[in-house]
Order: C-alpha cells, then sequence, then structure tokens
C-alpha cells in the first residue's frame, strides 16, 4: 500500500489544478506547492536525506488530493515526506506536546478554570508563545470541566432500539461535551440506542505533526475499541469530520496501517451528517423540524470534503423551516488542525482564512455552521461569529433538550474564547 | 439520495450540462475525482481555431468543411443552431465575466509566446487582446512571475501572420514584494484582489504606456473581482487593458470553475468531489442507480439520466494499456476511433494530429453511448465533451467548443429528446 501511495506520482500530469487550490502556497511563498513539494520533489527524497524543508509549511489540509483528477495522493506523499523530515531533525516538544490532544485534556479538564484562565491569558500566553512556540493569538477552545464520558456515563437510551456506535473524538470529549449530547439526544429522537465505547485520541494530530510511530498507537488502540462494535455489523457514527477521514482513510493511506481491527472499523465509518442524510434517503430520518428563522452560512472543512461524500449537511438543514443556508465558497478557513497554532504559522493560517471571514461577515450573521471543531474555533476566532457544528442547528430545529442548558451553550466556545482571549 | 440528472466530471462539458438541467429546475448531482481541465484552460471558448494547418475566421461556415472531411467528430453529432444556442446560452449565463464572440467570426488573442489564437469567445478581460485590426501594444511583464516574458512575446507578435499590422514592445515590471522569489499566478491574483497591486502597476505605468498603446498583461488580475480590477486600470491609465493567457494554472479558467459553480450551488445543484463512480445498476437498458465510491464507503445514487463527461486520456476518462487496448474508466463503454492493429497510432510530430486522440465514445444523435451496432447502450445515458470520439482538440482549437455545444446538447436530450435528434444534426 505504502509504495502504491508513493508510486500515484506517476500518475501526475504536472497539470497544475492542486497548486491553483492550494490555500497556503496562495499566501506565502514559502510553502511552493504541492506539487512541487510533492509528485516532483518525491523523486529526490528517495535515498539520504530530505532535499528541503518547504514541505514543513504544508497545512496538511489535503485539498490537493481532493481536487487531483489524476488520483495522485499528493496531500498523503506530503505528510510522509514531512514525517521523513522530523525523523531526521527530531520533532520539536510543541510539536510533541499540541499533537496529544486527550493528554492535554486529561491534565486540563481536572483544573479547567485555572487552564481556561491561563490559555486566555494574555501574559501567559505570551510566554508560552515564547518558550514553546504556540501564538499568543492562536484560537484555543476551553477546557469542560467534566468530559463528555464523564457526562455520558449515566445516560441510559432505549435499551430494545437499533444500536449506534458513537465516536466522538477528542474536541467532544473535553472541550465540547454538550454538542455530544446534541448528537446522542438527535440519535435517539430517530429511534436509535447510541453506545458510547471508551475511547481516546484517534492519532490524527500526531500523523499531522510527523510522529507516524506514536499516531499508530494511537490507531491501534481506538481501534481495538471500535472494531468489535463494527463487527457485530453496528454503524459508528463521527461528528469530528477530520477524526472520522483517519479511520475511513487516513491511517491507511498515511500510516501504511493494513490492521484487520482497523479495515473492519473503515467500513463502518460514517460521518454523523453522511449518516443522517443515509437516513433521509432510506425514509428513516424524523423531519418533525421546528422552524429555525436564521439565516446560517456554511462552511465544509477541508477534511469533510476528504470523504467524498457531497456535503450531506447542506441537504439535511434544507429540511428545516425557514433556515436559509449559505454554502461558502471558499476551501480552507487555514488552521489545519495545529498548524495555525504554531507561532511561525499563524499568520499564514489567518491569511488563509481572510477570505472565509470576510465572507461569513458580508452575510451579516452571528453564527456559522462547520463540521470540524479546530475549524470552528478559528473561524469563531477569525471572524467574530458563533461556530456551530449543523447538528446543532437540527438538534435545535427538533426542539430537543440534552442534560445541560441548550441555550446557554448557543455556540459559546468561540464567543467566550474570543472575550476571554 | 434520488436526482434527475447524475453528471460525472466537473470539467467544462459537465458543468455546462449541470447549470443547463439545473435551471430548468432539474435535481442534478455531479459526481467527480477531481476538479476538470478548466484550471488548465486560457478560458476561451474555441469552436474551431484551424482546419489542418489553415487558420479559421468564421467557425460557422468552417464547421461545413470539417464535418464533410470528418463525419464521426463530436460536432456531426448537434445541430448548428445548438451549437449557436450553446455559445449565446454561455455568454449569457456567464454575464459577470462578460463573454462576447460568436459564431460567425473567431477572434485572435495572443498567447504568452505571441501567437494569434483563434477564439470564437473571451471574457472580458481578454477582449481588449484582439489583434484582428492590428495596432499597438505594450505588453508588461511582472518579475519573479516566471510564465509571462512580455519580450518574447511581443518579438514572436512581431513576426506572426495576422490581418493587419502589429506594432509590440515590452516592458518588465517589478511589483513590491517582502522577499525576493518566486510569484505565483494566485499570490499576484490575490494581491491584485486586495486592490493593493493595482495602485502599484498605475503608478509603475505612468508616463510610460504611449498613446494609442494597449496594455496586455499576464492573466493574474484577480480571482474575485478582476472585471472591477480591470475596469480601474483601464480608466486610471486611460487605455485598453486586457489579458494574456498562459501556462497554468490558469486564473481566468479559475474564475470561469468559480462561476460556473457559484451559479449551480445557487440554483440547487450538488457537487460532489473526490469520489468515483465504480458502477451502475441497470434493468432494461435503463441506468437506474449509480455505484459511488468515497473515502471508505460506496453509496448508490437513484437516477432518471446520466451525463459522462469524465475527459479523454488527459482526464482520465480513458485509459491506454501497455498493448495498446484503448478503455472507458467509467461503465466500460466500447471505444472507437481506435486504429486498428497495424494501423499507425502516432505520427512522429508530438503536436501534430495524432490518430490515436480521436479514440473516444461514439454516440448516436441524442449523444448516447453506442455499441458496435450503432444502438445506444443505454437509453438514459449520455456522453459530453472531450470523452466523445473524432476530434483532435489541440490541433483544431475545439475542446472547449465541443464540451459547451455537446454539454448543452446533452442537457437538451434530456429535456426534450424529441427536439433533437437526427433531423436536426448536420452530419
Amino acid at each position: 500500500m505504502s509504495d502504491l501511495i508513493r508510486a500515484s506520482l506517476d500518475h501526475c500530469v504536472k497539470c497544475t489544478i492542486c497548486e491553483s487550490f492550494c490555500p497556503v502556497s496562495q499566501v506565502t511563498p514559502l510553502f511552493p506547492g504541492p506539487k512541487y513539494a510533492g509528485p516532483q520533489a518525491e523523486r529526490y527524497r528517495g535515498i539520504g536525506v530530505s532535499p528541503d524543508s518547504s514541505i514543513d509549511y504544508c497545512s496538511g489540509c489535503g485539498i490537493c488530493t481532493t481536487v487531483c483528477p489524476q488520483d495522485v495522493k499528493i496531500a498523503e506523499i506530503n505528510s510522509r515526506a514531512r514525517a521523513k523530515l522530523w525523523e531526521e531533525r527530531g520533532i520539536p516538544l510543541r510539536n510533541q506536546l499540541i499533537a496529544r490532544p486527550s493528554v492535554l485534556g486529561r491534565l486540563g479538564n481536572p483544573v479547567a478554570p485555572l487552564a481556561n484562565w491561563a490559555l486566555h491569558n494574555r501574559a501567559v500566553r505570551s510566554l508560552v508563545q515564547s518558550v514553546i512556540g504556540v501564538h499568543r493569538d492562536a484560537p484555543m477552545p476551553r477546557f469542560a470541566g467534566r468530559t463528555f464520558q464523564k457526562r455520558s456515563r449515566t445516560h441510559a437510551g432505549a435499551a430494545d432500539a437499533p444500536a449506534v456506535v458513537y465516536f466522538h473524538g477528542c474536541g467532544t470529549n473535553f472541550y465540547e461535551p454538550i454538542l455530544g449530547e446534541m448528537v446522542v439526544a438527535v440519535l435517539e429522537h430517530n429511534g436509535f440506542r447510541v453506545i458510547i465505547p471508551r475511547q481516546d485520541c484517534c492519532g490524527l494530530p500526531l500523523q499531522s505533526n510527523g510522529n507516524f510511530p506514536a499516531a499508530r498507537s494511537y490507531v491501534r488502540r481506538l481501534v481495538a475499541n471500535l472494531a468489535p462494535y463494527a463487527r457485530q455489523g453496528l454503524p459508528i457514527v463521527a461528528n469530528s469530520t477530520s477524526c472520522g477521514l483517519m479511520l475511513k482513510r487516513e491511517a491507511h493511506e498515511i500510516l501504511g496501517m493494513d490492521d484487520e481491527d482497523l479495515k473492519a472499523v473503515s467500513g463502518s465509518m460514517f460521518d454523523l451528517m453522511e449518516f443522517l442524510l443515509g437516513l433521509h434517503d432510506r425514509g428513516e430520518l424524523r423531519t418533525d423540524f421546528g422552524s429555525l428563522p436564521l439565516t446560517v452560512p456554511y462552511h465544509a472543512p477541508c477534511q469533510q470534503r476528504g470523504h467524498g461524500i457531497g456535503k450531506p449537511a447542506l441537504d439535511l438543514l434544507a429540511l428545516v423551516p425557514d433556515l436559509d443556508t449559505i454554502e461558502l465558497e471558499v476551501d480552507c478557513c487555514g488552521i489545519a488542525g495545529t498548524y495555525g497554532l504554531k507561532k511561525e504559522k499563524y499568520e499564514i493560517s489567518m491569511a488563509v482564512g481572510k477570505r472565509l471571514f470576510d465572507d461569513i461577515r458580508a452575510t451579516g450573521s452571528d453564527i456559522a455552521a462547520c463540521d470540524s471543531e479546530t475549524c470552528r474555533w478559528q473561524i469563531a476566532h477569525g471572524a467574530d461569529v458563533s461556530a456551530v457544528h449543523p447538528v446543532e442547528l437540527l438538534h435545535r430545529a427538533y426542539g430537543l433538550d440534552t442534560n445541560g442548558s441548550r441555550r446557554a451553550h448557543a455556540g459559546a466556545a468561540g464567543r467566550r474564547e474570543r472575550s476571554g482571549s | 439520495m434520488s436526482y434527475d440528472t447524475l453528471v460525472v466530471g466537473a470539467g467544462l462539458a459537465g458543468l455546462t450540462t449541470a447549470l443547463r438541467l439545473t435551471e430548468q429546475g432539474q435535481k442534478v448531482v455531479i459526481v467527480a475525482r477531481g476538479v476538470g481541465a478548466t484550471h488548465l484552460a486560457p478560458a476561451t471558448v474555441d469552436v474551431l481555431g484551424y482546419l489542418g494547418e489553415e487558420r479559421v475566421d468564421s467557425p460557422a461556415s468552417a464547421l461545413t468543411t470539417l464535418l464533410a472531411d470528418v463525419p464521426g467528430h463530436p460536432y456531426g453529432r448537434v445541430s448548428r443552431q445548438q451549437i449557436g444556442a450553446s455559445l449565446e446560452w454561455f455568454c449569457r449565463r456567464l454575464e459577470r465575466l462578460g463573454y462576447a464572440g460568436g459564431l460567425d467570426h473567431n477572434g485572435l488573442f495572443p498567447t504568452a509566446i505571441g501567437v494569434a489564437r483563434p477564439s470564437a469567445l473571451a471574457p472580458r478581460t481578454m477582449l481588449g487582446g484582439d489583434l484582428r485590426d492590428g495596432g499597438r501594444f505594450l505588453f508588461v511583464g511582472l518579475r519573479g512571475f516566471k510564465d509571462f516574458h512580455p519580450s518574447l512575446l511581443a518579438d514572436n507578435l512581431a513576426h506572426a501572420r495576422l490581418p493587419a499590422p502589429v506594432m509590440a514592445r515590452a516592458l518588465e515590471l517589478e511589483p513590491p514584494a517582502e522577499r525576493r522569489g518566486d510569484l505565483s499566478g494566485r499570490l499576484l491574483a490575490r494581491r491584485f484582489d486586495s486592490g493593493e497591486l493595482t495602485d502599484w502597476l498605475v503608478r509603475a505605468l505612468q508616463g510610460r504606456v504611449e498613446a494609442e498603446e494597449r496594455v496586455g498583461l499576464p492573466p493574474v488580475l484577480g480571482l474575485r473581482r478582476a472585471d472591477e480590477t480591470l475596469a480601474d486600470l483601464e480608466n486610471r491609465l486611460e487605455r485598453h487593458v486586457f489579458e494574456v493567457p498562459t501556462l497554468p494554472p490558469s486564473i481566468p479558467g479559475m474564475r470561469l470553475y468559480d462561476t460556473l459553480t457559484a451559479a449551480l450551488r445557487k440554483a440547487g445543484a450538488r457537487l460532489v468531489i473526490n469520489a468515483a463512480v465504480v458502477g451502475a445498476q441497470a434493468h432494461d437498458g435503463q441506468i437506474e442507480s449509480v455505484q459511488v465510491a468515497s473515502a471508505a464507503t460506496t453509496m448508490s445514487y437513484r437516477t432518471h439520466s446520466v451525463v459522462l463527461a469524465s475527459g479523454g486520456f488527459a482526464s482520465g476518462g480513458l485509459t491506454l494499456d501497455s498493448r495498446g487496448a484503448a478503455r472507458e474508466t467509467v461503465f466500460d463503454l466500447p471505444v472507437a476511433g481506435v486504429p486498428e492493429d497495424g494501423a499507425t497510432r502516432f505520427v512522429a510530430g508530438y503536436f501534430d494530429a495524432q490518430p490515436l486522440s480521436r479514440a473516444g465514445v461514439a454516440v448516436d444523435d441524442l449523444l448516447r453511448p453506442t455499441d458496435r451496432d450503432g444502438c445506444p447502450v443505454y437509453r438514459n445515458l449520455h456522453a459530453a465533451g472531450a470523452i466523445l470520439a473524432g476530434a483532435v482538440p489541440w490541433k483544431e482549437k475545439s475542446g472547449t467548443g465541443i464540451s459547451v455545444a455537446t454539454g448543452y446538447a446533452a442537457a437538451d436530450a434530456i429535456l426534450a429528446p424529441s427536439a433533437v435528434g437526427v433531423s436536426g444534426s448536420i452530419g
């Protein structure tokens, strides 16, 4: 498999379609573009050291692979090249740190008030920037205090209902547990029993920061927990499009993993919106939506488009009476997971996102929808709006309630984060 | 999902068909492995630029000759009226980009290496470069942008065969930059969009453009507001200003793609990029659903009609194996036009009319792919664009014209099959 990915560079006809879409190379000359850094430079990476370090400025958004008409695995080749580069040079402490969201989550959550104060305090952030290299203005979520795992442990659904497995990811667990409760409520409203297995990080941040061995062990642990359900034929749904894509495709194509557990999980993995639209296709989705008189710009994040499923959120939101959705036409918000947190890349990430932020502001709406958590945090930071997962709108239109207060949440992650920073 | 029409391919043909169908009230989904050749081509619509080595002045009259020589040409499967209507529709639908021209006369637009290129339609940003009436031209390069060398352009143009005398000279300017290095077209386009390079360019050209001179620039005047930038430059310089297309990535092509896809989104069509059509379920000669492979799963899309606009060899719609067998990659349709065993498949000149380039899908007058006996393979499958057999697009300068005309005609065939067909054909 590993060789097939690399061999795909021979399908490159140098058409430059990837270059024309690359969000990074259009704002900075520091990254020469996916074709140059990928299919071209890869030919020089066979033996010896990496020819140049510009590959580190690739954000790993994956748009190049998405738009390539020749099926060249450009982003995958570049991810591997980046890992090789850091293998040669040693991964900086900062990258090791920010690539472990579940470790950070376990450290931060028990002391959430203190951690949140620190992460949103300018003096502390300036210190963090100079010592560790995380940009002081980069968007940071807030620790929830009580994780989604803990909050949902006592929750019981209807025992005889058909089951669906929920892969909530670290973002939901440590920062947005209320989102997790909304996902559960929406699935239960549609007649499912929601199984929430114990789960750790999917390894994606480690992968994009070049630590493949550590990323693989995270994947192995996670799929070992999820595979038994997949083998029972149960669907697994993920509300984080990037973590879902990691298990669908990237762990196999970038990390080169071929485990049986992973294969079982990949074949049962659905993006939440994909799953709900599938229900609707079969006439099984409840459409008892109440009116939601809102205009909401929607951004499909890069990793969502990597699924190759279209934009099911648009079809679902179109079912809600009086909800007007504006599909945004900008490709990337710039954050790319942990890329925009880094002090040398923050400005690039904000420049990438500028057009998206401008377009969101131009709609006049104070709320925007987006499926990926880090993109939501970036959008809230850059466009000064509340950024919500599309399921939050469905949840509201269904008139559902969670254990927590729905209204108090209302996409507050972004807003609160800004006012604190 | 259930759709009226599923279009395979997001190039010019697929987008044209999809938009035409969507505006007629159809529910349309485009499924594509990636983006098509819009990002590579100069964004002109070239119906027919050359007959053999002869440059074509009027595509309308040259089409008759072409179809007498090449009866199996894709233009033989659509009526002259449809070709004309497709161009009018295209200009109307893409009003924002200001396309002008038509079937009666080709414009002559300079390329970055100073060749006069015949095109039926050109966008507003290129119209000022029409060489047919001759005149004085100043070509301005931006140092650091490697794909545009104004002196090469001006020199070659001085030697080009043109209907009227052209005087051309060159000027190279150094755009302000934080650091020296290569400048990509996208970087420059973005800086024009923000207005920052427009002011600089006006200042830099002040007093350096002679009276009556038209100013030719690389095609980087912005992605989002190139028209405003163009108007601004023309007002402030008091000269005609135009873009000269160059190597990909093509910023004018990206504008075209962005405008078409924005119109599609607005009209409610769905775009699924990064997914592959891997098969179809048919019953009684009729496709009922299409299988689409995504990252890890395969989904079934129900649809009443299908348009195959997957492109030719360059876009992966056709493949050629090492034994010389050509294959249509989506539905495994019969491939016509492959030279017989023993016949010449390739000729020595790289840019000559390669016999193999005529390979593709043969279609009936409803643009439905046919089998060896000339019968449609499926009653509701149509084909458009570079997948069609019979053309040598780069030699004829006909690729984009075929895409627009057949994309439009495929939509007609789906919307009102009785209105088109054998009687309407000029073949």
